[in-house]
């Protein structure tokens, strides 16, 4: 017993350190487990309070560059109006409704929650972005991000009172499928780590007409984001050798170096696509 | 100004530099620099073991609150601060020095060679532990000692411009009254 005690005290040093070590690595390894905990949602709430006072700041630099993305978003809105398009045939005449229930409220599915960016990193292998606005500004887990030009972004996967973090489509542990706006066949998207704003695309089979510079939008399966939502234009084209399947670099469409307003996607039909999934799970059991 | 509050603040300074300049700033995809742990280089010589990697870990792990994926940080920095007295007794330059300053710099270490190799040393360990845990689930080796060895030369000079324009006044103390 005493030369227990005797090598604990002799090497106490090294064993501290073994076990900092150890439980950095537990950390890096358990990181869902761990972001479930109660700390992160303090340690969110602080790093965002930092990082929206230091935003206050940057955002001037990049006023520019913001309305110039928000003018062109506004183009396209524009160009969406009814009264751009003239219509062909009495038939479909405007007509007011004279049902007194607000017979479109029931139907809508995405909802736009707007948020501004507090903080972003692309240098990282793992990028974070933060948002501005939180659980008690009706963000949720799972919702999609995309940015003013509805370029896909990423999904937010921690969520503060005030603070949200979206894991940006540069991260390794980001799959969301993507889908070739011509063919439709669907693949899934990578970040390999290396190149920001260059994404992978795998799982497209060689049968598909792919080309340079090709649209990619998100599929719509998931309930993240809505069908259509651009993900980027394809840079590069590799035939994988070992399977059926191209390798496809994509440029995404969202510039992930100067993010400064997003808009987060609800889908209001979330709840009951999932319960009707577990419906449909139970009865397979 | 005591050497406490003096550390205080150089670590609130460290980690905001950090976090709003230099990761702000995308040299190349294979460079990213980091100058944070400087302050973990910069502790007082007669702190012991046991609290340099509590402070490191403590650092690491702000650092980490800002990248939303703790671990990679604090593991480097609990190294670091596990070999920094290893390399300080290596290259001090005679018996006492450490005595003598309050912290390790360029003159205490007796010259800029020795003060370059132990910042050096320490930088290739934290860049190389640090990619290596994050390249762990990448497994590429080649760009993982690339990107450790560019980082580290850029990293090297940030450290150095640092000493150069922030002089940190060493008083020569003696314990002989």
């Amino acid at each position: 017993m005493r030369n227990i005690f005797l090598f604990i005290r002799r090497y106490f040093n090294f064993l501290f350190f073994l076990l900092l070590q150890g439980f950095s690595i537990y950390l890096i390894l358990h990181y869902s487990l761990y972001h479930k905990a109660v700390f992160t949602n303090t340690a969110n709430q602080l790093t965002g309070k930092i990082n929206e006072q230091y935003n206050k700041v940057e955002y001037y630099f990049q006023l520019k560059k913001t309305n110039d993305s928000l003018v062109k978003a506004n183009e396209k809105l524009y160009n969406k109006l009814k009264s751009d398009f003239e219509l062909p045939d009495t038939t479909s005449k405007m007509v007011i409704d004279s049902i007194r229930i607000d017979s479109m409220e029931r139907f809508r599915r995405y909802l736009y929650l707007n948020a501004k960016v507090v903080a972003n990193s692309v240098v990282a292998q793992n990028n974070f972005i933060v948002l501005g606005r939180g659980e008690a500004q009706q963000l949720k887990e799972g919702m999609g991000v995309v940015d003013p030009n509805s370029g896909v972004v990423g999904i937010i996967t921690e969520l503060s009172k005030d603070y949200a973090v979206v894991m940006s489509l540069l991260h390794k542990d980001s799959h969301i499928s993507g889908k070739l706006m011509h063919g439709g066949e669907t693949g899934t998207l990578n970040w390999d780590g290396k190149i920001p704003n260059i994404i992978t695309l795998t799982g497209i089979p060689k049968s598909a007409k792919v080309a340079r510079g090709d649209t990619i939008i998100t599929s719509g399966f998931s309930t993240s984001f809505p069908k259509g939502m651009l993900i980027g234009y394809i840079e590069e084209i590799i035939a994988d050798k070992s399977t059926n399947n191209y390798l496809i670099k994509l440029r995404s469409a969202a510039n992930f170096y100067n993010l400064e307003f997003v808009y987060a996607i609800d889908n209001r039909q979330t709840e009951d696509i999932k319960t009707i999934l577990d419906k449909a799970k139970k009865q397979t059991q | 100004m005591s050497s406490l509050v003096k550390n205080i603040i150089r670590f609130a300074f460290f980690l905001l530099v950090q976090v709003f300049v230099l990761d702000t700033i995308h040299l190349h995809q294979m460079v990213t620099p980091y100058i944070y742990f400087l302050f973990i280089l910069w502790l007082p010589f007669r702190m012991g073991r046991t609290w340099l990697m509590v402070v490191a870990f403590l650092l690491g792990f702000a650092m980490d609150s800002f990248r939303h994926h703790p671990g990679f940080h604090t593991a480097a920095c609990v190294l670091i601060a596990y070999l920094r007295p290893f390399l300080i007794n290596l290259l001090i330059p005679q018996e006492g020095a450490d005595n003598n300053y309050e912290e390790p710099s360029i003159k205490s270490m007796g010259g800029m060679l020795p003060y370059l190799v132990f910042t050096g040393v320490l930088t290739f360990i934290h860049h190389g532990w640090l990619f290596l845990l994050e390249a762990w689930q990448f497994g590429n080796i080649w760009y993982f000692l690339i990107k450790t060895l560019l980082s580290t030369a850029v990293s090297l000079v940030l450290i150095v411009i640092t000493e150069l324009l922030f002089v940190r006044k060493q008083k020569f103390r003696t314990n002989t009254i």
